[in-house]
């Protein structure tokens, strides 16, 4: 029996490292890199090794299979990271229950999205690919690098990445199911229920798995496992800060509610997004949570978000509180480094603090911090070069490489980058208004206004 | 009596600071006018290239003087050294002004019933209040064109500068009459229509616009006749279109829509036509070239209108038409957000325009376009003082807009962005209670 065992092991053990997804090595000469976490270094060299930054320095050489890009006067910098994105999603929203914990946005990867090679074109190297924003508690994301050209979803996983799960405050959830549904959550205080209540019932479950498994050590013990419920389950791996909560967020009140939900559930993981308002309670979140993830200057799209500033990031920022910018969109995800630009536009921010916005920083909330978001030694391949410095708005992206394999190179472009094309469609649609990917798409069913409700801006 | 005073006048005395406090407290900064003498900058003249270290003066709501030695002792100066003086910006295209909240219903004004609506008036809609209008303008982008949506012929379209206090003020002398050209493409995610229907749908509505394009020029040939008419708001407007009183805005975007509004225009000689959206423009640009007629094109920053399309084919879309000879202007047709116009320009620029040709795009070419390049669009002698002060290149992220003047008006460098920031920046108290 044992045998067996092993031998399975083994197997599956050989499986993996089968399945590991392409690593790269080059050598990239004489640039200007911008470390972010480690200032800029002038006519610096980067070998990547496998998939890994092994050297950053000066006049490095590699071996003669290692390919060499000459960047004399161009800028490097660490892959961008978006910390909530949409793309690559056959589908967004479980918008069937105030809480959908037990669903995995990994199940409904599309690797054909042509999002994804237009993320990388704009150094997009990593988005966390989240679930809508119905559900006050929604379904759990996954992180993905943009290996473009894959056909199998799972080589998009980031599989050393940590577990996050999405939650919804404000006008969504309480539109879809208090509005839309008759059921609770219709008002913020609803939101707060579902939530507790959610809390709740799954200290309830653990402590039944608890008893279970406390009773059936007994000698001839004839207890019975309790019902295994993974919607729970996942709410227990959340209180026992297995997953990193991402919410959406908008009104200062709302944010400080779960603030303290969280505190009295002992979670400390918990990043906020969007979070429009945070600027109005930046002391708080810079105290008691993972930070902030924010639009550089979205705002009156909707009610919640009528008194926000584009300042938002910097007074953040200033406050201490861990900031990143990110897209929920298939278009801004292809300009992060734009984005990120708005911030010394609207609060003088430095180069190096901007640049954390789109790297590092949204890698500490995704729990990745540690693997990429940086240029060091140890870190991940993920490397964008620009011709101009990436906060000019006359940058244009020339390379991206994730994991030392380089998936756009512009000077390669061939136009049509589909990987697939649908044979039933004779003739290619064309969208005028932006077709996005966004956190209330999959709803139109549940309004007959659903062209009103949902057109515009409805992140 | 006397004592009373007293009493009332000491009273006030001792209320002096409060009502000193009271005054900061409540303080209004206001745009003004007056006599300024903008010194030592370098203008960016555009029509008439480039002068440093020069100056600038204000009057009368007019450009009065540009030059070195420029000396105006009663009027206020304003020191610009290391700074650039611009012309304002135009944003050809926006519902700015038309709605407050996207989402709330009772706050969208752009968007009438019918689809035959020539005679609804976009300067009626505008809000001179709108939070967003302080929001944009100290962008530097100081004159949009406000769009009414919806139907075939929307409405007219008006050219406001962002500042006054009521529609008439904040006119800049531009009205269009808007068409949306029958689309072939899809209107968004949410539009399932089959191939079929959409082409069906689109024939119907081309149909439509004949029969009515043929009643509104019954209508102005029945009226240059000097015959009988009966009251017909709709045709009475739209027959200024036909005639070229008004020009007209043709929205269109597909490549395959180009070219049949193209082929509708043929035997429209007098219609005065600007191209909107163009989306697909860089697919026939030699074609829009040949007809010759002015394109307002935007946001730069979207997604390809198609899958197969190559990742950048919207930041080039402006470039790739002038190149073949269009005269092109650029829009961002948003509401909240016009103050990305300098943005989606730089990319427009990084993407083949070229700075001098997005600068352009966003001054004098829409002044030509809207027929008011005698008044706006350039830093000349006589013309309108519409134009800011910046730090550096406008269309540069970081670039700071340090001072905006909108027809002479100094106007307040300050919205509810910037006083939210002021007010939260350093919260106090900050975590605790109270403050330490």
């Amino acid at each position: 029996m044992k045998k067996i065992i092993y031998a399975i092991a083994a197997l599956m053990c050989w499986n993996t490292v089968n399945a590991q997804t392409d690593k790269g090595s080059v050598l990239i000469k004489n640039a200007t890199v911008l470390t972010v976490t480690n200032g800029t270094l002038e006519d610096t060299d980067i070998l990547v090794e496998n998939g890994v930054i092994r050297r950053i320095g000066q006049g490095l050489s590699a071996g003669n299979n290692v390919t060499t890009v000459d960047a004399s006067g161009k800028y490097v910098m660490p892959g961008i990271i978006d910390a909530h994105s949409h793309i690559a999603l056959d589908v967004v929203n479980e918008a069937t229950s105030p809480i959908t914990s037990e669903v995995w946005m990994g199940d409904v990867v599309d690797p054909y999205d042509v999002g994804i090679y237009r993320a990388l074109a704009g150094g997009t190297t990593i988005s966390h690919a989240m679930h809508g924003s119905a559900n006050a508690i929604g379904g759990q994301n996954v992180t993905l690098k943009h290996r473009f050209g894959t056909h199998d979803p799972e080589d998009l996983f980031m599989k050393e990445a940590p577990r996050t799960i999405k939650f919804a405050l404000g006008e969504n959830p309480t539109r879809v199911h208090g509005r839309g549904n008759n059921i609770q959550p219709r008002t913020r205080m609803g939101v707060e229920a579902v939530i507790r209540n959610g809390f709740n019932e799954a200290l309830q479950y653990k402590k039944r798995w608890a008893d279970y498994e406390q009773a059936s050590k007994q000698r001839n013990s004839k207890a019975i496992a309790p019902k295994y419920d993974s919607r729970l389950q996942t709410l227990v791996d959340i209180l026992d800060g297995d997953i990193i909560i991402h919410c959406h967020s908008y009104r200062a009140d709302e944010i400080y509610m779960l603030i303290q939900v969280c505190k009295e559930f002992g979670i400390k993981n918990i990043v906020f997004s969007h979070v429009n308002e945070g600027f109005k309670v930046a002391p708080e979140l810079a105290e008691y949570t993972m930070g902030a993830s924010v639009f550089a200057d979205w705002w009156a799209y909707k009610f919640e978000v009528y008194y926000s500033t584009a300042f938002n990031a910097a007074i953040l920022n200033q406050n201490g509180v861990l900031t990143s910018i990110n897209s929920d969109s298939g278009e801004l995800i292809r300009h992060l480094y734009h984005e990120a630009a708005k911030t010394q536009r609207y609060g003088g921010l430095t180069d190096d603090e901007a640049l954390a916005l789109i790297t590092i920083n949204p890698a500490k909330q995704l729990g990745i911090g540690d693997m990429v978001g940086s240029i060091e030694e140890g870190k991940q391949g993920d490397l964008v070069i620009f011709d101009n410095h990436p906060l000019s708005v006359y940058a244009i992206p020339q390379m991206t490489f994730v994991d030392g394999v380089k998936y756009f190179d512009i000077n390669e472009d061939k136009d049509d980058q589909r990987l697939k094309v649908n044979p039933t469609e004779l003739v290619e649609p064309i969208f005028l208004k932006e077709h996005d990917h966004k956190c209330m798409h999959d709803l139109d069913f549940l309004f007959t206004e659903a062209e009103h409700l949902f057109n515009f801006h409805n992140h | 009596m006397r004592k009373i005073n007293l009493i009332i006048a000491s009273f006030l005395f001792c209320l002096l600071p409060f009502l000193a406090s009271a005054q900061i407290d409540g303080e209004v900064i206001k745009p003004r006018s007056g006599k300024f003498l903008l010194t030592n900058a370098t203008i960016v003249t555009v029509t008439n290239g480039t002068m440093e270290n020069a100056s600038l003066l204000i009057e009368n709501g007019k450009i009065q003087g540009i030059g070195t030695g420029l000396s105006a002792s009663d009027a206020e100066e304003i020191d610009c050294t290391g700074h650039y003086i611009y012309p304002g910006m135009f944003d050809s295209g926006t519902k700015l002004g038309m709605v407050e909240i996207n989402s709330v219903q009772e706050t969208v004004d752009h968007t009438e019933l019918g689809s035959v609506t020539p005679n609804m008036q976009a300067l009626t809609t505008i809000n001179p209040n709108a939070v967003a209008i302080p929001v944009t303008r100290v962008s530097g982008v100081t004159t949009t064109l406000a769009v009414p949506g919806g139907g075939i012929f929307s409405g007219t379209a008006a050219l406001i500068n962002l500042n006054g206090y009521t529609p008439d003020q904040m006119y800049a002398g531009f009205k269009g009459i808007v068409m949306n050209y029958p689309s072939s493409a899809r209107r968004s995610t949410w539009d399932r229509r089959s191939d079929e229907d959409i082409k069906k749908d689109a024939e119907k509505a081309l149909k439509n616009i004949n029969e009515v394009w043929q009643r509104a020029t019954m209508y102005s040939e029945i009226n240059a006749a000097e015959g009988d008419l009966e009251y017909y708001p709709e045709m009475e407007h739209l027959a200024k279109a036909v005639t070229g009183e008004l020009p007209l805005l043709i929205e269109v975007n597909a490549a395959n829509d180009i070219l049949e509004a193209l082929k509708w225009l043929e035997d429209k000689e007098d219609v005065n036509v600007i191209l909107t959206g163009v989306a697909e423009g860089w697919r026939v640009a030699d074609k829009i070239a040949e007809a010759g007629y002015p394109v307002i094109t935007g946001p730069m920053l979207s997604i390809p209108t198609r899958g197969s399309d190559r990742f950048d084919v919207s930041y080039t879309n402006p470039g790739k038409m002038l190149k073949a000879g269009v005269k092109v202007a650029i829009r961002t047709n948003d509401t909240e957000n016009v103050r990305n116009l300098p943005f989606n320009a730089g990319f427009a620029a990084a993407y083949g325009m070229g700075k001098e040709e997005a600068l352009k795009a966003v001054t004098i070419v829409p002044a030509e376009i809207f027929g008011v390049e005698d008044n706006l669009g350039s830093i000349e002698e006589g013309k309108s003082a519409t134009l800011f002060v910046s730090d550096g290149d406008p269309f540069e992220t970081k670039t700071q807009i340090k001072h905006v003047f909108i027809e002479g008006y100094r106007v307040p460098m300050s919205n509810r962005h910037i006083q939210l920031y002021q007010e939260f920046l350093e919260r106090d108290p900050g975590l605790e209670k109270h403050s330490k």
